[in-house]
């Protein structure tokens, strides 16, 4: 590391977005902060007491600046405003089929879970060049996962699932953060984001031991905690049937329809009264307080492995 | 030569009982004037003690615990003890009234009740510092405030609770005063613009703090008896809270910059011995400051999981209230432009607040387009950004009016040379201190950390380097206008030459203010080739 570190590493193309803005918006306020310093000095100078300058042209017609700078300004600024919301747009577009990994933050640490079920603690290992999302859950307070080498940062607020999503393209170790005051170790909680090459990180993989996959493990959870018992053909009460649901759209009893998405698929779990599939008694009970989030992170994975696309084989 | 001296408000009665139970404004001001000193100085060894701590690396004098309990205390005392009541209760408690032509405020004893209710909640909340303080942050996130946070919170809130009432009771004395206690001929539109800047900010805090009031106490109810309301874990929301506080604490950062503003609009023409130019823009743009920042406070939660189309919707306003801003930066260069200018200690702290103001809304800008306060939210951008406009604006703002009419308040001139000092010496320290954190925020350092990587340490070296720069021009004050007190000379009736009412009656006032009732005969700041045209009722 320099001396005097100036700016930061730039590890994906959306990054190379945000430096792009980030320094046209640096030119407009570095002019402006120019002008108004230029001509705070200029008047200070020419117009100061005692000084000889011409001042018989007091200006009268004063509506003629302020229409201009005022419509200036806005036009200006819309235009900044529209530029800025068209990037943060693409955060809100996953695309379809990334990586998926699942984050827990508790206080103070962060705990990965990787779709082979390998696991780690305040670090994550991804390929480059492939787009991975992220769905975040904290078990505590509001922590936020933050990656500055990506630009990207976005606070895990617990009760719900939050999603992110980036494609590395620069092999290396980056700074991970939690950017939200979360207690003592608050500025310990984080560590080091490795991109790596896809054969790398293969291997990686590999090498973490042969864990059960992550759908795996959530099937097991299925069957002890007894969801199977109703949820499956031929179970002893009428419930909807999972396969094939997720990421589709559920028809709710109140008329409203939803898309089978994690959240939902986590509030189902834990308040399954709140949102009932249309057709259904609200007869299940919550399990609020007796799944961790590293277990609903596996049902959810096992629900998303049993979804539509991937039709149960594999 | 002077008669035998006059009576003045400070030397009709001496006794303690005279001051406590006063309900002259000046005095009342000068109560909140020892008040707010207090709570900065506070704050400002906080602040001193973050600075020491972040020279390197690791812990440097505590715990992390003491650091969170640190820059909490730090918070919490700077923005409801200082920022929010600074210019409001001590310049335009003592000069709002005079400017108009009033004997009083509307309501006198209410704004001695409103000392009260301040220097109460002050004490509880420096109680609480006393027993241990608390670790929350200023902000009071949930559900950490319920469940997770140690010390001593209840107390702590109920502090700022009971100060809320204060900022309520005041903005509601202004309103009042305003509306009916002008002197004849004192017109809406001949208003000095310090007036309508504190009357937008009077708007303001009687419509926010009983929101802010409100969310206190849910949360206090949330973590004594554990109503749920905000927490998950007793099926509240979390970002409820946030909703609720910001909409509170968006608004509250124009209460604390628009009475800046609103000194820097009587400084800037009296040094230029110039009209203000675009007067009426410049009042309108008060009044839309205040509206349009009810609007904005989304702008806070663009990363919390707020929904997208409440982000997009809060950035593009968050540009629309920067509008007005921009324009009173235009309008006050625009006043200088063919003035006579001189640099008294008042215009060189304009000319600072004008710069830093500049550079904090600029920066703000930044922070509003969305894709990048992705990346520097929760950084040292965001803390370098919000000290630009709360230290680099209303704290100049506040000097140059306490310097601008300190030979009003005290009757007797400092000495300007110091005074001009300070206040480069200021400028110069501040900007050491906050640049580089902006550097440090893009870098991706978070705030609210004790420990941070090693490679951003040089960054924070300076920071502090520029700190003490600061702490220095912040202190020099003190010792100049004691011996102002002490040995400074009589100041005139008028020493800057300024047509403002409060500037034809003497230094310091008479209890009654004026002798009699002024008449007001013209708009303000009226120049005739660089010579102030005094309004009827002058003195000599």
């Amino acid at each position: 590391m320099p001396a005097f570190p100036w700016w930061p590493p730039t590890a994906s193309a959306y990054a190379s977005q945000i430096n792009f803005l980030f320094v046209s918006l640096l030119v407009i306020a570095g002019l402006t902060i120019g002008l108004v310093f230029y001509l705070l000095l200029f008047f200070a100078n020419k117009y100061r007491h005692g000084s000889n300058a011409d001042r018989s042209g007091t200006t009268k017609k004063t509506w003629r600046f302020e229409v201009s700078w005022t419509v200036a300004t806005l036009l200006i600024f819309v235009g900044l405003a529209g530029w800025g919301a068209d990037i943060y747009l693409k955060l809100y577009n996953p695309p379809a089929d990334a990586l998926q990994i699942f984050i827990v933050g508790k206080q103070w640490m962060w705990k990965a879970q990787h779709p082979g079920g390998q696991r780690e603690i305040n670090a994550l290992h991804v390929p480059a060049g492939q787009d991975v999302r992220l769905v975040m859950a904290s078990q505590d307070v509001i922590h936020s996962f933050f990656i500055p080498a990506l630009r990207i940062k976005q606070d895990v607020v617990p009760g719900r699932y939050e999603t992110m999503w980036f494609r590395a393209d620069k092999v290396g170790r980056y700074h991970l953060f939690c950017a939200e005051y979360c207690g003592t170790d608050h500025a310990h909680m984080g560590g080091w984001i490795t991109v790596m090459n896809p054969r790398e990180y293969a291997d990686w993989l590999q090498a973490q031991g042969g864990q059960q996959t992550l759908a795996a493990q959530g099937e097991q959870l299925f069957r002890r905690y007894g969801c199977s018992g109703c949820h499956e053909p031929g179970g002893t009460v009428r419930a909807p049937n999972l396969h094939g649901v997720f990421g589709g759209p559920v028809p709710l009893s109140d008329g409203s329809v939803v898309i089978a998405d994690e959240r939902y698929v986590r509030d189902s779990i834990l308040d399954p009264k709140a949102q009932v599939a249309a057709g259904y008694a609200p007869v299940m009970p919550t399990f609020e307080g007796q799944v961790s989030e590293d277990d609903l992170a596996k049902l959810v994975a096992y629900i998303e492995f049993i979804g539509p696309t991937t039709s149960g084989g594999r | 030569m002077h008669a035998p001296r006059e009576q003045t408000y400070l030397s009709a009665t001496v006794d303690i009982r005279s001051w406590l139970l006063t309900t002259d404004h000046k005095r009342i001001a000068l109560l909140y004037f020892a008040g707010i000193t207090f709570f900065f100085f506070i704050g400002g060894i906080a602040a001193t003690l973050i600075r020491f701590e972040l020279i390197t690396p690791g812990p440097t004098l505590g715990s992390p615990d003491f650091y969170n309990r640190l820059f909490t205390m730090h918070g919490i005392i700077m923005v409801w003890f200082f920022l929010i009541p600074s210019i409001p209760t001590t310049m335009g408690n003592f000069i709002l009234p005079m400017m108009i032509g009033a004997r009083d405020l509307a309501f006198p004893r209410l704004n001695l009740a409103s000392w009260y209710l301040y220097m109460s909640g002050g004490l509880i909340t420096i109680a609480a510092l006393l027993l241990g303080g608390l670790d929350t942050g200023w902000t009071f996130y949930e559900p950490y405030s319920t469940f997770y946070a140690t010390g001593y919170v209840i107390l702590a809130v109920f502090g700022i609770f009971v100060a809320g009432f204060s900022s309520i009771l005041t903005g509601l004395n202004f309103i009042v005063t305003v509306h009916k206690l002008r002197a004849p001929g004192m017109t809406w539109y001949r208003l000095p613009v310090f007036v309508w800047s504190t009357y937008a900010t009077s708007i303001i805090l009687v419509l926010a703090t009983p929101v802010l009031a409100m969310t206190l106490l849910m949360l206090l109810a949330e973590r004594v008896l554990h109503v749920g309301i905000f927490s998950p874990q007793l099926g509240g929301d979390p970002i409820l809270f946030q909703h609720m506080f910001w909409f509170y604490s968006h608004p509250a950062v124009y209460i604390m910059i628009l009475p800046s503003m609103g000194v820097i609009s009587e400084v800037v023409p009296v040094f230029s011995s110039k009209p203000l130019f675009g007067y009426y823009f410049v009042v309108w743009c008060s009044i839309a400051i205040a509206a349009i920042g009810f609007l904005v406070w989304g702008h806070h939660m663009f990363v919390a999981g707020q929904s997208l189309y409440a982000s997009l919707a809060f950035s593009f306003l968050s540009y629309l209230v920067a509008v007005p801003s921009a324009i009173k930066v235009f309008n006050w260069i625009a006043t200088m432009h063919e003035g006579w200018i001189r640099f008294d200690a008042p215009m060189l702290y304009a000319f600072g607040f004008i710069g830093l103001f500049t550079i904090g809304g600029l920066t703000g800008l930044m922070l509003a387009a969305l894709a990048v306060d992705v990346h520097v939210t929760d950084t040292y951008f965001v803390v370098a950004h919000f000290h630009y406009i709360m230290v680099g604006g209303a704290v100049m703002g506040f000097f140059a009016g306490l310097h601008y009419w300190w030979p009003k308040i005290s009757g007797r001139l400092y000495p300007d040379y110091w005074a001009r000092f300070a206040a480069i010496l200021a400028f110069f320290g501040f900007n050491l201190t906050f640049f580089p954190q902006f550097i440090l925020g893009y870098l991706g350092m978070p705030r609210r950390y004790q420990s941070y990587p090693p490679e951003f340490q040089i960054w924070h070296v300076l920071s502090s380097a520029g700190a003490s720069i600061l702490a220095v021009g912040y202190a020099l004050p003190i010792f100049y206008f004691a011996w102002s007190i002490l040995r400074g000379p009589r100041a005139s009736a008028n020493p800057w030459g300024a047509t403002g009412l409060e500037w034809t009656t003497r230094s310091p006032p008479p209890p009654e203010n004026f002798a009699k009732t002024p008449t007001v005969v013209r708009p303000p700041y009226q120049y005739d080739r660089g010579k102030p045209c005094m309004q009827a009722g002058d003195v000599r």
